[in-house]
């Protein structure tokens, strides 16, 4: 237990005191919060632009229909033909030139309408013309068929669900969006942490056996002990990485925000539908939808299965780094490791969002190599805990038999140098 | 004597592969005990069960009268024919976490690393990174190491290999002085003028056989052919060679002298005795030369393996 003691110790200090360990965990956070900023200045940079359109209108019916908007501007081209219009426009270098054609059928005019630009045109400069002739038009070809256009305006509704649970808490629509964003965020931090991390105990096991300090080492403890020492030692680090970055996170988005107002939550936000859902509910609902999420259940269940996957998959990761010799070799024995991952991922994202309880995605969250990321993205649509229990129990078996199997391969192959080893070959070293 | 480490019928097979068959080996306190053997006889593989990097199929070890165990890591300092260090780490933190490794205090480390520091002149390297210094440099923080907890078996897997001749010359002494506080030393090493100058017991290992071991002495004498070099000098020399040649077994001897005198390997058989020889020699000419052949480790090595 002492030595153990001693190489997690070694293990955790060679880790954090590397330099690109402390670069990476100081930048990493600035260098989000930085691209977060600069793409937020670069759109808002973007939507400043006023474009000018100019505007034929020889059916003289959809003049008004067109009112000017922040960034579009709209100029009237009277008396002339379209290729004087076309010269113009082009002379005065406009966005683009919309052409209404003389027309005595309303049916037909929908179809004839043309926007003549310079390369590409704004796709919402398109969609806001389309907009505003679509609604005159309609309103015209009603008013011809002498509908009272008051009568409409009167019988429009405006249905709004308002969305409660049996408890009668009000949540709002987008309770899924930010359930679904809580879990995927987990689970995908996780898989990151898993491979950074693995490949951390890899490389140290690779490091060990190139430097040949290995026998000095296994000649005064014993491997399976280096072995988890390693395994543990790095998982600090890790763990260290990681709430420094919430911290350092943390305080610099508060004082980003204070600073700029809020303009991020104004602009950063790309999805028009979640906007528009966030202004119906009101921002209180999501808060409270977030606040009520099973946040205990998250972190601690973040924290077991974070546990029992990394040490799941580093111990495969400390069995391949001993198998080889140097990195390059690795790269035939990391898929099937990769594998796993991915698969737990696109399950989470495909499966778990569609359906949180459906079988697929019990099922993967029930198996050791996907469990800890399937289940982190179930847990905030609410997983009962003995489902938790059973899926962490089955979790932590495997990790008792694969660091069995692990050590054994880790043992044989931290002495042995030369070729690199094929499956076969593996296996028998489980028997000697 | 007493045995400070006893090997008992050890096997061990990797798959099909032989590594080691039926090894009996007794280390008597206070020796230094030579293991020989051609590469890939078994040398390595039979130093990692003694460390317990390995466990033997069969066969039972001993260390100081006791069936080996964990603990017994802590009396044990290896040195291993592959070795390094952490390149990125300072030297005494490296140092100092082997050490704890091998159950020394944090303290107890630091006080008997300062005086071994002094003692191989090495002092002010406390702070620099292995990755500094020289494959030499490192070597002499990696016996320090092996050395520090004062273990009561010591072994040497090629200890010289990377040093240059002073240094050689320095291990070597410290290795003597640690044999004479009373240290036991298992020496594994192809080098055979290091065994012949060092070892007063020897094992001979080769493809996982033990070919023979005991005191080099003895083992010397039972080698031994009872030949003799003998000079010469006389005024007919081929006469006298082909008079030899009629009552011994002769051939070339090769020995430096200022004179110019018959050179020749005389052998006798076991019964007669040198001193008949001796007298018979005399009425031929004078002798100013007469000197045993006794067997060099190298020759023994060379003769044993070479039967099989």
């Amino acid at each position: 237990m002492r030595n153990l003691k001693l190489i997690i110790k070694r293990e955790y200090n060679a880790r954090v005191r590397n330099k690109s360990f402390i670069i990476m965990t100081i930048l990493s956070p600035v260098i989000l919060v930085g691209m977060v900023f600069l793409v937020v200045y670069l759109s808002s940079l973007n939507n400043e632009e006023v474009r000018n359109i100019a505007v034929l209108d020889q059916s003289e019916l959809l003049q008004d229909a067109l009112e000017d908007s922040e960034n579009l501007k709209f100029i009237f081209l009277d008396g002339m033909d379209l290729e004087n219009a076309k010269i113009i426009s082009l002379e005065s270098k406009y966005h683009g030139l919309l052409y209404i054609p003389h027309t005595d059928s309303l049916t037909a005019l929908d179809q004839n309408l043309q926007f003549f630009v310079e390369g590409s045109p704004n796709i919402s400069a398109i969609q806001y013309i389309e907009k505003s002739l679509n609604s005159k038009l309609t309103n015209l070809k009603l008013e011809q068929d002498g509908v009272d256009l008051m009568q409409i305006e009167a019988s429009k509704s405006n249905v709004d669900i308002h969305i409660e649970n049996y408890k009668g808490e009000q949540t709002s629509k987008m309770s899924s969006w930010i359930k679904a964003i809580f879990g995927g965020a987990a689970g995908y931090l996780l898989m990151m942490f898993i491979i950074i991390y693995g490949n951390m105990v890899m490389r140290s096991v690779i490091e060990e056996k190139t430097n040949r300090i290995i026998e000095i080492i296994i000649s005064s403890v014993k491997p399976y002990h280096l072995m988890m020492g390693k395994i543990i030692g790095t998982s600090l680090a890790g763990i260290t990485q990681f709430l420094i970055w919430v911290v350092l996170g943390g305080i610099l988005l508060f004082v980003a925000t204070s600073v700029f107002g809020l303009q991020i939550e104004n602009s950063s936000v790309a999805n028009q539908e979640m906007i528009d859902q966030v202004n119906n509910s009101g921002l209180q609902t999501v808060i409270n939808d977030i606040l009520r999420l099973p946040m205990t259940t998250l972190i601690i269940s973040f924290l077991f299965f974070f546990i029992g996957g990394y040490f799941l998959y580093s111990s495969f990761y400390a069995a391949i780094g001993a198998a080889v010799d140097n990195e390059t070799d690795t790269q035939q024995f990391m898929f099937p490791i990769i594998i796993p991952l991915m698969l737990a991922i696109y399950v989470g994202f495909f499966a778990v969002i569609e359906n949180p309880h459906g079988t697929v995605a019990v099922v993967f969250s029930y198996i050791p190599l996907t469990s800890p990321i399937v289940m982190l993205m179930r847990i905030p649509f609410g997983v009962p805990w003995w489902e938790i229990l059973i899926s962490l129990l089955l979790l932590f078996a495997t990790f008792a038999l694969v660091v069995w199997f692990a050590a054994k391969i880790y043992r044989v192959g931290i002495l042995m140098y030369g070729k690199k080893p094929t499956y076969k070959e593996l296996y028998k070293w489980l028997k000697y | 004597m007493e045995n400070l480490l006893v090997a008992e019928n050890v096997y061990k097979n990797f798959g099909k592969f032989t590594a080691l068959n039926d090894i009996s080996i007794s280390v008597p306190k206070g020796s230094i005990f030579g293991l020989l053997g051609p590469n890939g006889a078994g040398k390595t593989t039979f130093i990692r069960i003694i460390n317990q990097i390995m466990m033997p199929d069969s066969g039972k070890l001993y260390l100081d009268g006791e069936p080996l165990q964990a603990h017994h890591i802590q009396n044990i300092g290896y040195l291993p024919e592959e070795r390094g260090l952490y390149k990125s780490m300072k030297v005494g933190e490296q140092a100092l976490y082997l050490a704890q490794l091998k159950g020394l205090s944090k303290t107890q480390a630091k006080e008997r690393l300062k005086y071994w520091f002094e003692r191989l002149d090495i002092g002010n390297w406390w702070d620099k990174k292995i990755e500094e210094l020289s494959k030499g440099m490192a070597q002499k923080v990696q016996f320090i190491v092996t050395v520090l907890h004062e273990p009561k078996l010591l072994i040497f897997d090629e200890p010289f290999s990377g040093f240059d001749p002073v240094n050689a010359n320095l291990i070597k002494d410290e290795i003597l002085q640690l044999r004479d506080d009373g240290a036991t030393i298992i020496f594994s090493t192809h080098r055979m003028e290091s065994v012949e100058e060092l070892c007063d017991h020897i094992a001979l290992i080769h493809n996982a056989n033990k070919l023979l071991d005991g005191k080099l002495n003895d083992i010397k004498l039972t080698y031994k052919s009872n030949t003799y070099e003998v000079g010469l000098i006389c005024s007919n020399q081929k006469q006298l060679k082909n008079d030899l040649r009629d009552r011994f077994v002769l051939s070339d001897a090769n020995f430096k002298t200022i004179g110019d005198e018959l050179k020749v390997n005389i052998k006798i058989e076991a019964n007669q005795s040198p001193n008949d020889l001796i007298s018979y020699l005399t009425t031929k000419g004078q002798m100013n030369h007469f000197v045993e052949v006794i067997p060099s480790v190298n020759d023994i090595f060379i003769q044993t393996v070479a039967k099989k």
